[in-house]
């Protein structure tokens, strides 16, 4: 047993309202830079829709992710190290800039410059690339909202397990339904990214596990970008060099959230430490699809269990941040509750955030026109829920329905259970029986509902101690060699090479 | 005194720089070194002009070195007419690829706007210098038969003169003009090598080919930090996570 610890996440979906807030504190902290500004290290997009890039999940298009193989091994879908050489001069399936945009500003001056005429002045988009006017074709979150749109939602790739005739019904305007899916880096555990860097610039730290591209190392092979099944490194058009989500490291290290995960206006997102066992990671990835989810959860482990404790000493994790572990929100909605599921496991890089996958657009219907959530049953369930399970299982468990299902049926039960208790409306049967069929008894209903709905802060965002004042201590032979591959500023300005 | 300065000064400034200037730029500005690849701007018209580019000029490459280190063994190969004519046809159509590649990539950055926004003075050199070196070469090769033969016998004398510091000239003397202005702008393309894009080709990661998949980084040393814990029965690392540089 290898005990190693990850900073790891779960998005309560359920609780997202599309605001775009974190996105936005993350690119005034982070990408608010020339050649970065088309980038989004956090986005948030509309489901059924496709994304950002322009279907990102299609792998058949962009070759990114693990490809499961006869003799154990899994193998990035862009081929085997020597293709990656010989693709080196020309990447084929790297996203072009249009399949993001091309980021624009407007000539506000001429507002106010424009010589006095008959006509308003307008003030026309510049690209910030080129620097001339141009026409937008689409910018960032530009299918925003627009479920059921048959531009967007239409080209979504989860679309292709169901039926035409399920499909069509999505679009029409009474049955329309959509919920947002915010995205980061997701930290994985076999990152794809890391596998495909040429230069090994991409590593995972071993304390904490986030995933940094180093920048003096990297020389813009531009190969994480197709590598990555969800599109999180990008390549900076202007420094000629890759980069992506850093977790917000240097404000973990001192014990502050994310940026996006501090300004979240949902509250949906946690943060917290999982100890899992980095020995039997091929084994989770040599299973077939619906069982990954399962083994992905295995491979975490419970840090309470004094063998595990003991095992997590050797390898250098400090007590303290057992502690956090023992405390971790993730943990439980992951491991405990497994009502966390990760984004496309198929991919099988076995990301790090997890999400909870939406409950109300889903159990919401319209009747004779009125938007409808509560029914004779209260809720509907889920067995008739308004965006098919199968949907929901092709984005988070690998087409497992019984994942999904399992998961919206816990939300469920948790909401009659508080449902009787505070309006008293629904009978002690009914929530009982919700209850036995996720296997929940009461105390575990009241923990769900306190940690989903009234968590403080420091309830959702329990960040282990870094410890990164002895790790410092530690850089004694010589720093700035120690600076690259330990992730604290530049010691070079970064400017585009000649 | 022209063709010392040219052939003998020039050569030696070049190389200096080359050397001095490369390893400087690696140790102070590591950032700098990138392929600055423009794929995600432009990525179809890339491809017919990188492509063809790389092979052509990687293979002529490949010939001047493989002739430079073993020219007797060159002439020897060339004895056979029907040997000859392979290597030269070889030579000519890499060559070729690198001319088609090069004029592609020039269209390129004229026409597109995108591309024309990161393309830097040195960068219009650079390619200017390659564009010239490579049109003089695929002109010597159709025009003055038969390149591998002479370059063996004369020019390659002249680079190991060179390279051994006792500099003579006399083999270069009596070439024709092209020639010589090839060599010249080689020299050129090798002194301002340092201080362009072209340094991307020093870091050709060939490791990548041996290296583990995943490279994971531990910033402290774990047995120092935590001295009370025992990591005599820790493992070097997981079969997938193996500790990187
Ligand atoms: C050693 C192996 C080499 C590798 C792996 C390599 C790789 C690359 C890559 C990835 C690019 C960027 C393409 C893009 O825009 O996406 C590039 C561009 C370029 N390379 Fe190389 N290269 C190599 C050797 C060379 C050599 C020997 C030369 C010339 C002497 C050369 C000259 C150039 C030039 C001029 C460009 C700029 C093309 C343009 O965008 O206009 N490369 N190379
Ligand atoms: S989400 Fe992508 S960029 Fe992030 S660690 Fe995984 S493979 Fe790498
Ligand atoms: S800030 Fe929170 S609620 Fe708003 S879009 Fe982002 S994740 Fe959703």
């Amino acid at each position: 047993m290898d005990v190693r610890l990850q900073v790891s996440m779960v998005f309560h979906l359920d609780k997202c309202i599309g605001c775009h807030t974190c996105s936005i504190a993350c690119k005034n902290v982070w990408t608010d830079r020339k050649g970065a500004e088309y980038m989004w290290w956090n986005n948030v997009e509309t489901k059924p829709g496709t994304g950002y890039p322009t279907k990102w999940e299609d792998q058949s298009k962009y070759n990114g992710g693990w490809e499961k193989k006869g003799n154990g091994k899994p193998e990035l879908k862009m081929g085997n190290r020597a293709s990656r050489l010989i693709n080196i001069f020309h990447n084929p399936s790297l996203p072009k800039m249009d399949d993001y945009y091309e980021p624009f500003t407007y000539k506000y001056e001429d507002l106010f410059d424009s010589p006095e005429g008959a006509d308003q002045p307008t003030a026309r988009p510049i690209s910030m690339v080129t620097g001339k006017f141009m026409d937008i074709e689409a910018g960032p979150n530009w299918d925003d909202d627009l479920g059921g749109s048959p531009v967007y939602a239409e080209n979504d790739p989860n679309f292709e397990g169901l039926s035409p005739e399920e499909q069509q019904e999505l679009f029409d305007v009474e049955r329309l339904v959509f919920f947002y899916l915010p995205r980061i880096c997701n930290h994985c555990l076999n990152p794809a990214c890391v596998a495909a860097c040429p230069s090994g610039a991409i590593y995972k730290r071993g304390e904490d596990g986030i995933v940094l591209i180093n920048q003096e190392v990297c020389r813009g092979w531009r190969m994480c970008v197709s590598a990555c099944p969800y599109k999180k490194t990008y390549y900076n058009w202007s420094t000629g060099k890759s980069e992506k989500c850093i977790l917000c490291f240097p404000r973990l290290e001192t014990g502050q959230a994310p940026a996006c995960f501090h300004s979240c206006v949902g509250r949906i997102r946690y943060l917290g430490g999982i100890l899992y066992d980095a020995d039997r990671l091929t084994d989770a990835l040599n299973v077939d699809d619906d069982k990954l989810v399962e083994a992905h959860r295995d491979l975490i482990l419970d840090p309470r269990d004094p063998v595990v404790r003991e095992k997590a000493k050797e390898n250098g994790i400090d007590e303290r941040t057992l502690e956090a572990c023992e405390r971790s929100p993730v943990y439980r909605y992951v491991k405990e509750w497994k009502m966390a599921l990760p984004l496309h496991s198929e991919f099988r890089t076995l990301p790090m955030l997890f999400y909870v996958p939406p409950l109300l657009p889903v159990m919401a219907k319209t009747e004779n026109g009125v938007y409808e959530t509560a029914n004779d049953e209260l809720f509907s369930p889920i067995e008739k829920a308004r965006l098919p399970i199968k949907y929901l299982a092709s984005l988070f468990s690998a087409g497992n329905t019984d994942q999904v299902s399992y998961a919206l049926k816990k939300q469920y039960a948790v909401r009659l259970f508080k449902r009787l208790e505070t309006v008293g409306d629904v009978s002690q049967e009914v929530v009982d029986k919700a209850l036995a069929e996720c296997g929940m008894d009461a105390a575990e209903a009241e923990a769900v509902y306190r940690l989903t709905s009234l968590p403080t802060m420091d309830e959702r965002v329990v960040i282990p101690p870094m410890h990164r004042e002895e790790a410092m201590a530690m850089l004694d032979d010589d720093m700035w060699e120690q600076k690259g591959s330990a992730g604290f500023g530049f010691r070079e300005a970064p400017v585009r090479g000649a | 005194m022209m063709d010392n300065l040219l052939f003998i000064v020039l050569p030696y400034i070049a190389v200096t720089l080359f050397v001095v200037v490369s390893i400087y730029r690696y140790i102070t500005d590591k950032f700098s070194y990138s392929s600055l690849s423009s794929q995600l701007l432009e990525s179809d018209e890339l491809f017919y002009g990188v492509v063809p580019w790389h092979i052509g000029i990687i293979g002529a490459l490949t010939g001047h070195l493989i002739g430079f280190l073993f020219p007797k063994e060159v002439l020897w190969f060339n004895g056979v007419p029907v040997r000859l004519y392979i290597l030269e046809t070889t030579g000519l159509v890499f060559g070729l690829l690198a001319l088609i590649g090069i004029v592609a990539l020039m269209w390129r950055r004229i026409r597109v706007p995108r591309i024309r926004s990161v393309t830097s003075t040195v960068d219009t050199i650079v390619l200017v210098l390659l564009f010239a070196q490579v049109v003089l070469g695929v002109y010597t090769a159709l025009f003055y038969r038969w390149g591998s033969s002479w370059y063996a016998a004369s020019a390659v004398p002249y680079l190991r003169s060179l390279l051994f510091f006792q500099p003579d000239i006399e083999m270069v003397k009596p070439l024709p003009h092209i020639i010589k202005t090839h060599i010249i702008n080689a020299f050129l393309i090798i002194a301002i090598f340092p201080f362009s894009r072209l340094v991307h080709m020093v870091s050709l990661p060939i490791e990548y080919l041996w290296r583990p998949y995943q490279v994971v980084i531990w910033n402290w040393n774990r047995k120092k930090i935590r001295g009370q814990y025992s990591l005599s029965n820790a493992k070097e690392d997981s079969e997938l996570n193996v500790i990187g540089r």
